[in-house]
């Protein structure tokens, strides 16, 4: 954060300190279940943080535990702590899509959702959807119409693209046009997408 | 002997084709490791301090609080005492966590003393500085003649790069060595002068950049963060990772000058161009303003003058975007000529056609007219100023022409060929994207008459030979000469090797599918691995220069494009909003070396040109100096949603081939605007004088036009 209230103030409402509120309160209202954030809880009426506590994620399949802070999104355990780094930074703010995982199989943005949220849920990133030797048709779709250039909003499109087609196997360049509008690309390469997407319904999708 | 000429049409296998880019898999999957993604053992993770004043004094600067932080392991301070824009650096700390180093950010105190700022840019009475002058001709003598002079005022807003990847960098020291990897369009000259910057000797900083998520003319240097890395890395002993936050993105990290302008033009009944006054204005922030070339493309009208006046404003500097000042130039001549050729009632294609004389390459220029109006339905679908279909939706079209240069750079390659007939290409360039990778792959597979994935490419690092930057559409030049050269002349060292085999000299040999063969009897032939083995124990490598001049004598390069757009849009006039029924964009570069990538570099640049024409603005708040939309909600880029239908056509083949590789990255981003523009003017009757075309802009002019239902 660089924004004035964040660097001045250093007890101000931070975008992350409202984050934290959040979820602490999906918490208590019953969304998680993790026992080991019911047994923090517990301990420290409804409070949890701001020291580490751990946390286990189901990850592409893998359970993967690790110590968190409360505070760290689920974007940032993934690309800084568990080395996934094909969802992207780069909005930081649910706006642009980069960051796109699936969360028991919808896709989310991992920016604006606290890892701890994650707990108990199916985590699936791009590096779970397929390889560089064994792609999924949707990937497949994006390197055969050129449906990416610098591809850094792409891992975040393959990924909602691929929930997409799941959803609509039949899927109308209207309709790509209308169920895409979650992701951006600086580069222009919704053309060549368009085309992928389509494509990939028509093969079956992910 | 292989020879560097670019092969004839029939003996190309890869050159021209649709292929796809080669580095597609790892970018699809996710595996390709971006600047940002590099994450090293130890390594901390740096937050920097930025001003909120547009100008202020800084008068202390405390970090003991953030030092006091458990995980905080490094601080910077600036030494300068002035702030020059909000957003600028003046303090950074490093810390084990991302989470951490944010709080510390936020426990530094810095004290300012607030000076005046100044963040307008839409004044021309504003400008300090010395006006720029053009005048050639006799231009007032030329206003007196002609049948009619059309004056309008026009203006383009500042506009940010927004590369999806910010600015940055992840910073190592080890033995004395400064390793960078750097978000960069700049490989082999990123790092220049950065060894001053951080105390360390030039020769041993190694730059890498293998994968980077935009430039478009923003990331050629190390920047102040790169100093500040490079100096919190030495200072801590560890890697230090600095990216900039969005909001420093927008800010600080690029952007295109503004360029508003009052433009006079003078003009025959029949549509032949007199006269070009105009005066224009516009800021660059805390860099530098050149006045934009007006009139743009038409430069051969023999009357025009051009008074130039830059505004200092307290915002981040401007640097090179896609294409400098072509944009806003363009823009601004385009419209002022669709609003002479809708005064004259003439129709706008047939004016453009007429002037096209007035231009560097009138019979492109009219040729890719021609194309862009059979793709467009221009004579189905054209209609004087002002659709007078009834109801609230008015659609129109309009058109715009543009140029470029796009010789290759200077590049070095070092091409290998083993004994075991393995092949790679090594040179420090990098790929933004645009399929420099693919690019090399295929002028070195062609070369060798091998298949693409017998070669292997390898770029990305300062270590490799140097390589130009990625600026002004020079690198598929660049690299492409530099590789040609230096695989033909691998090739001919295998060729000599392979001559006793074959019981024939070098000179009656050639490599094509995969083979060694003789040119004049072709069944005289060894398989490729065959030949190399000859090589014994010692691969080939030999190193190709690029030297532009020579290159371009040659044919194997050339500069200078031309490329007509065509835009197809609805309005609505009671909301004001815009949409994009259809683009076309028609354009030549000389010899394609993979049509898919080219193709996509003129699809981006039209959904680049629509969101700057509807979306974009850096709109600043007059009273604190601060930009009021350094996120990505409020400075809104084109959605999948936005763009419409779109069209493209290389102009390639005879007559275009034959003049060697020519860049293609810049030129198709320069029109969109002014067809867009003059598009929306056609189909409301009037013109709508500023970008962006938003909902309130339209709806004023229709106001002040007396239009409004």
């Amino acid at each position: 954060m660089s924004d004035e209230s964040d660097t001045s103030k250093p007890a101000g409402l931070s975008r992350r300190g409202f984050l934290k509120g959040l979820g602490v309160g999906s918490v208590a209202t019953g969304l998680l279940s993790p026992v080991s954030l019911k047994e923090a809880l517990a301990k420290e009426s409804g409070v949890v943080g701001p020291g580490e506590l751990p946390v286990t994620l189901k990850i592409n399949g893998q359970s993967r535990s690790l110590n968190l802070e409360p505070r760290v999104t689920l974007l940032d355990a993934l690309r800084n702590r568990l080395e996934l780094t094909g969802c992207k930074k780069v909005c930081d703010r649910g706006t642009c899509g980069a960051c796109t995982v699936l969360v028991d199989g919808q896709p989310a943005y991992s920016c604006s959702m606290l890892a701890l949220e994650a707990e108990g849920r199916e985590i699936t990133t791009i590096e779970g959807l397929g390889t560089p030797e064994r792609m999924n048709e949707v990937q497949k779709a994006f390197v055969h119409h050129d449906a990416q250039q610098c591809g850094f909003c792409t891992p975040g499109f393959v990924v909602a693209c691929t929930a997409f087609v799941r959803n609509h196997p039949n899927a109308t360049l209207e309709q790509v046009r209308a169920g895409l509008g979650g992701n951006l690309c600086r580069c222009g390469t919704y053309a060549g997408m368009m085309l992928a997407v389509v494509d990939a319904a028509k093969k079956g999708g992910g | 002997m292989a020879k560097v000429d670019w092969p004839a049409p029939e003996k190309r296998s890869l050159i021209g084709k649709r292929i796809d880019r080669i580095d597609g898999p790892m970018k699809a999957t996710g595996a390709a490791k971006y600047s940002y993604d590099i994450n090293r053992p130890g390594m901390l993770w740096a937050k920097v301090v930025t001003s909120p004043y547009a100008h202020a004094e800084v008068t202390n600067i405390d970090t003991s609080a953030a030092e006091a932080l458990p995980g905080v392991k490094g601080v910077w301070r600036d030494t300068e005492k002035e702030a020059r824009y909000a957003g600028e650096i003046v303090a950074a700390v490093a810390a084990v966590t991302e989470e951490i180093a944010e709080e510390a950010a936020r426990l530094v105190k810095v004290d300012y003393k607030p000076l005046e700022h100044q963040v307008v840019d839409t004044d021309p009475a504003l400008s300090k500085e010395k006006p720029s002058k053009k005048d050639q001709g006799n231009v007032d003598e030329a206003f007196g003649k002609a049948d009619k002079v059309v004056e309008g005022e026009y203006g383009i807003p500042v506009i940010t790069h927004c590369c999806l990847e910010s600015h940055g960098q992840v910073t190592e020291v080890r033995d004395g060595e400064l390793y960078v990897w750097p978000s960069t369009q700049n490989v082999s000259r990123y790092s220049d002068r950065l060894g001053e910057a951080v105390g360390v000797d030039q020769n041993k900083i190694h730059v890498e950049c293998q994968y980077m998520g935009g430039g478009f003319g923003s990331k050629f240097n190390f920047d102040k963060w790169g100093s500040i890395g490079g100096l919190l890395a030495k200072q801590t002993g560890r890697p230090v990772k600095l990216l900039l936050e969005r909001d420093l993105e927008l800010m600080t990290a690029g952007n295109r000058p503004s360029a508003f302008a009052k433009i006079k033009v003078g003009a025959q009944k029949d549509g032949t161009l007199m006269a070009v006054e105009a005066e224009v204005w516009g800021t660059g922030g805390m860099g530098g303003y050149g006045a934009p070339p007006i009139p743009y493309v038409f430069t051969k009208l023999p009357n025009t003058r051009l008074t130039g006046k830059g505004i200092r404003t307290n915002r981040g500097g401007q640097r090179a975007w896609r294409a400098p000042n072509h944009p806003q130039g363009c823009f601004l001549t385009m419209s002022a000529l669709a609003d002479t050729a809708a005064a004259l009632n003439i129709d706008e294609l047939e004016f453009f056609l007429k002037n096209v004389s007035l231009t560097d390459r009138p019979t492109v220029y009219a040729e890719e007219l021609k194309i862009a109006a059979d793709l467009i339905g221009y004579r189905k679908k054209a209609h004087p100023r002002g659709d007078p279909t009834p109801g609230p939706v008015k659609r129109g079209l309009g058109m715009s022409i543009h140029t470029w240069g796009g010789r290759g750079h200077p590049s070095e390659c070092d091409v290998t060929i083993n004994p075991d007939g393995s092949v790679e290409a090594k040179l420090g360039s990098q790929d933004l994207g645009s399929g420099t990778r693919t690019v090399i792959n295929i002028v070195v597979a062609e070369t060798l008459g091998l298949p693409l994935e017998a070669v292997k490419v390898q770029i990305g690092k300062s270590d490799y030979p140097p390589s130009g930057g990625s600026g002004g559409s020079t690198t598929v030049g660049g690299v492409s000469v530099s590789s040609r050269l230096a695989a033909t002349a691998a090739l001919n060292a295998l060729l000599e090797a392979a001559g006793p085999k074959l019981g024939t000299t070098v000179d009656n040999l050639e490599a094509a599918g995969g083979e060694i063969r003789q040119s004049d009897k072709p069944e005289n032939k060894i398989a490729w691995k065959e030949a190399c083995a000859l090589l014994g124990v010692n691969p080939v490598t030999k190193r190709g220069t690029n030297n532009p001049g020579e290159s371009q004598k040659q044919h194997l390069i050339d500069d200078g494009v031309g490329g007509a757009q065509m835009a197809d849009v609805s309005v609505d006039v009671e909301t004001g909003i815009v949409t994009i029924n259809e683009m076309v964009a028609v354009q030549d570069c000389g010899l394609i070396i993979d049509l898919k990538t080219a193709e996509s570099q003129v699809y981006g640049a039209l959904i680049m040109g629509i969101t700057y024409a509807l979306f974009e603005e850096a709109v600043y708040d007059t009273k604190t100096g601060r930009m009021l939309n350094a996120d990505m909600e409020f400075y809104r880029l084109a959605g999948i949603q936005d763009v419409g239908q779109l069209k493209v056509h290389m102009m390639s083949g005879q007559g275009y081939d034959e003049r060697g590789v020519i860049g293609l990255g810049e030129p198709p981003v320069i029109s969109p605007g002014a067809a867009i523009a003059n598009a929306v003017a056609n189909a409301v009757g009037l013109r709508v004088p500023h970008l962006p075309l938003t909902p309130d802009r339209v709806i004023a002019a229709l106001q002040k036009g007396g239009k409004l239902a």
